[in-house]
């Protein structure tokens, strides 16, 4: 088994190119991912080596990068189509949940629109407004799409790749501020025998508290875990990898064991994915709470200045304050 | 300077007042394709402003075929707009003052071309030869209007405004990304949308595109007037089809009402994508005579003159004038045809009334191509729910 350190940013890259690779009716169309490679170059050599018909440098519009790859779709296309930022996706929006969502549902399955919508998400990158957000809320309540966010450079390559083969429409979450994080990541592991794309993963094991979280929370949450080992206390982290559908059976298995659990986004807490999960462990561990499932999540406010995102931002701190919260109850 | 001062400045500096009449509602016979006129009188050629010349050469067989087209696709909407009024459909987009637009354009389709409608594109899906039943299941609420899009090469009717004309920018460009265009068996896409549809974003951005990738398209925008009850001068300052020079590919304005011009022009602007031409934008000048949809009520915003004037302007009795004065056509063949109409009518309306409503769990069916664990779960709730009445069949 062939193995190679890469950045998060690199292994999609790398992912990339095995979609383009697989299948000649893979396309990647986006506002520079052509000769630049994109603005954070995940599409960096692609152009080159594919072509400018399969990785198309489109005007500035997104609705029309959505729109036309609905239609490609129709041709026979498999489009990944890049959003430059989170909160440039919105002109996109209607195409998205109106065209791209209900596309397999109104046409009683006669039409698929394999979709990959590649959206870099999230602060901590100290830019300025409209780079920064966190809308996967806004999908995971859409019904047709699914949703995913990777967190790591083995999962950023395996789950793109997986993202581009499914028939399904994916947006797909990459955590922008870990996109220079390295990881060790398995290359030529065949993909039908890899670790499911819609399926949550338990990745540090602990028995006192369940802390879950996605994307670039993930990192957050595995250091909070790391800092409680001080305290005596031993966290499990789950990474949630799939935000629609969610995969919850292994979040019920830890919280029956912990009794206590804290999830952690990003996003805005008010009608977030932590309000979802709260409300379906309450249904599901009722009688295991030993206290209510607390949020650690930005505030309902606008993503704020650069220079006050470090206090929007759920942090080490902030998950450690909800941990100690849910002992408290 | 307080904001009302800044407001007043800035209209005084235009080069035409607001109160100004707009350009494009009553074209001159200089940016109008005709080729047979309201009386029935048969025009040999026309050149358009570009200089490109326009014209037709029917059998007298296809002169009455396309005047068959036309009062089966009018009668066959009568009868939907009588089936709304009974109860029998939620709603109805009719067509009715259209069907020439409708008629020209899709006979002009190939065999090969794709068709990408908006909701009232009736007429086209007639020409297309497919079941007009097809999109009754959408109007009479048992489904969402679902069929194959490549097998009819018809999409699915769109019904978010000028949504529909990326889609077919997109596949247009997969055309060309196939190698399927540069020869007389290429293929060529339309995009139907409407005069309220040109100033949405979405339509802007496929003129964008389009023209960037040169994708064998035609842009065949009905302009019928009115945006439900919003008239053509909300939408644009300057003729519709005088849009397609500032995105750099070619405009031309037909009389919609026309059967056999808006066959040549459409006919051209498609042979023109098929053969990596790029896009084209025919406007085709037409009027909506009946309501937006069954919904609506027209008299609250036009004056019955304007309805009477286009009432003169009919795109069939135009063409029956032109079949008589030249004997194509006998009375009998008009019976005929009417009879023809009625028959299919009636058909139609036995096979509306008979759709089965759809079964209460199908409403889980194909949210996802392989399912979801989460819909799954729900059916299976719903179907202990209904389970849990008694005498429940679902």
């Amino acid at each position: 088994m062939a193995t190679e350190t890469l950045t998060l940013g690199k292994a999609i890259n790398r992912g990339l190119r095995r979609a383009l690779e697989h299948d000649p009716k893979v396309v990647i169309m986006g506002e520079d991912v052509g000769k630049l490679g994109g603005v954070f170059r995940i599409t960096d050599g692609l152009q080159k080596d594919f072509g400018e018909n399969r990785v198309i440098d489109t005007p500035l519009a997104e609705s029309g990068i959505i729109g036309t790859a609905v239609g490609l779709a129709i041709r026979g296309y498999r489009p990944i189509c890049e959003i430059q930022f989170d909160g440039f996706v919105y002109p996109a929006y209607d195409q998205i949940v109106s065209q791209v969502a209900k596309m397999h549902f109104r046409s009683q399955g006669k039409v698929t629109v394999p979709i990959v919508i590649r959206i870099p998400f999230g602060g901590g990158i100290g830019a300025v407004e409209h780079h920064s957000e966190s809308p996967e809320a806004y999908f995971a309540h859409t019904a047709g799409l699914k949703v995913v966010s990777c967190s790591n450079p083995q999962d950023a390559y395996t789950m793109i790749q997986q993202a581009v083969i499914s028939d399904d429409p994916v947006i797909f979450f990459e955590p922008k501020r870990r996109y220079h994080e390295k990881g060790t990541v398995e290359v030529d592991a065949p993909l039908d025998e890899a670790y499911p794309l819609h399926a949550s993963r338990v990745v540090r094991p602990g028995r006192d508290a369940t802390l879950l979280a996605y994307g670039p929370m993930v990192r957050t949450a595995l250091d909070a875990a790391t800092a409680a080992e001080e305290d005596g206390r031993d966290l499990e982290v789950i990474d949630l990898r799939t935000l629609s559908p969610l995969d919850l059976a292994p979040v019920y298995e830890s919280v029956r064991r912990t009794g206590r659990c804290v999830v952690v986004h990003e996003a805005p807490g008010n009608v977030g994915l932590g309000a979802e999960i709260a409300a379906r462990i309450t249904e599901n561990c009722f009688y295991s709470l030993e206290s209510p499932v607390l949020r650690v999540t930005g505030f309902d406010t606008p993503y704020p200045a650069a220079r006050l995102e470090e206090d929007y931002l759920p942090n080490l701190d902030r998950v450690l304050e909800a941990v100690d919260r849910t002992f408290g109850w | 300077m307080a904001k009302g001062d800044t407001a007043g400045k800035a209209r005084g500096k235009r080069a035409t007042p607001r109160s100004g009449k707009p350009a494009g509602k009553t074209p001159n016979t200089g940016d109008l394709v005709q080729l047979l006129t309201p009386d029935g009188d048969r025009i040999d050629k026309v050149t358009w402003i570009d200089g490109t010349e326009y014209r037709v050469d029917f059998t007298d067989e296809e002169y009455r075929g396309l005047y068959r087209d036309l009062v089966l696709v009018r009668r066959l909407d009568a009868e939907a707009t009588a089936l709304q009024r009974q109860g029998e459909l939620g709603i109805w987009a009719s067509l009715l003052g259209q069907e020439a637009a409708q008629v020209g354009s899709g006979r002009a389709l190939r065999p090969q071309d794709m068709a990408f409608p908006t909701y009232r594109e009736h007429g086209v899906l007639y020409c297309r030869g497919i079941d007009p039943i097809m999109p009754f299941g959408l109007f009479r609420g048992v489904d969402l209007g679902g069929w194959d899009p490549n097998e009819f090469k018809f999409n699915m009717y769109t019904i978010v405004i000028g949504a529909q004309t990326l889609h077919a920018t997109g596949y247009a460009m997969g055309v060309a990304m196939d190698g399927r265009t540069g020869g007389d068996d290429g293929e060529a896409v339309i995009a139907y949308f409407g005069d309220g549809a040109s100033a949405q974003g979405d339509v802007n951005e496929a003129f964008i595109w389009s023209a960037v990738f040169n994708a064998p398209i035609v842009f065949f925008c009905q302009n019928n007037q009115y945006a439900i009850s919003e008239p053509l001068e909300r939408q644009t300052r300057i003729p519709l089809y005088q849009r397609a020079a500032g995105f750099g590919f070619p405009g031309v304005r037909v009389d919609g009402n026309d059967v056999l011009a808006t066959y040549a022009v459409t006919r051209a602007a498609l042979d023109n994508a098929r053969h990596g031409q790029g896009p084209t934008l025919v406007e085709a000048f037409t009027y909506r005579m009946g309501a937006h949809t069954t919904t609506d009520d027209p008299t609250r915003y036009r004056i019955a003159s304007e309805v009477e004037a286009w009432q003169a302007k009919d795109p069939i009795a135009r063409v029956k004038a032109f079949l008589t004065k030249q004997r194509i056509a006998d009375d009998a063949f008009f019976a005929e045809v009417d009879e023809q109409a009625k028959q299919e009518a009636l058909r139609l309306r036995e096979r509306v009334l008979e759709m089965p409503d759809p079964k209460p769990l199908s409403l889980f069916d194909h949210v996802y191509p392989h399912g979801s664990p989460e819909i799954d779960a729900q059916r299976d709730f719903m179907a202990r729910y209904l389970d849990s009445f008694e005498g429940s069949v679902h």
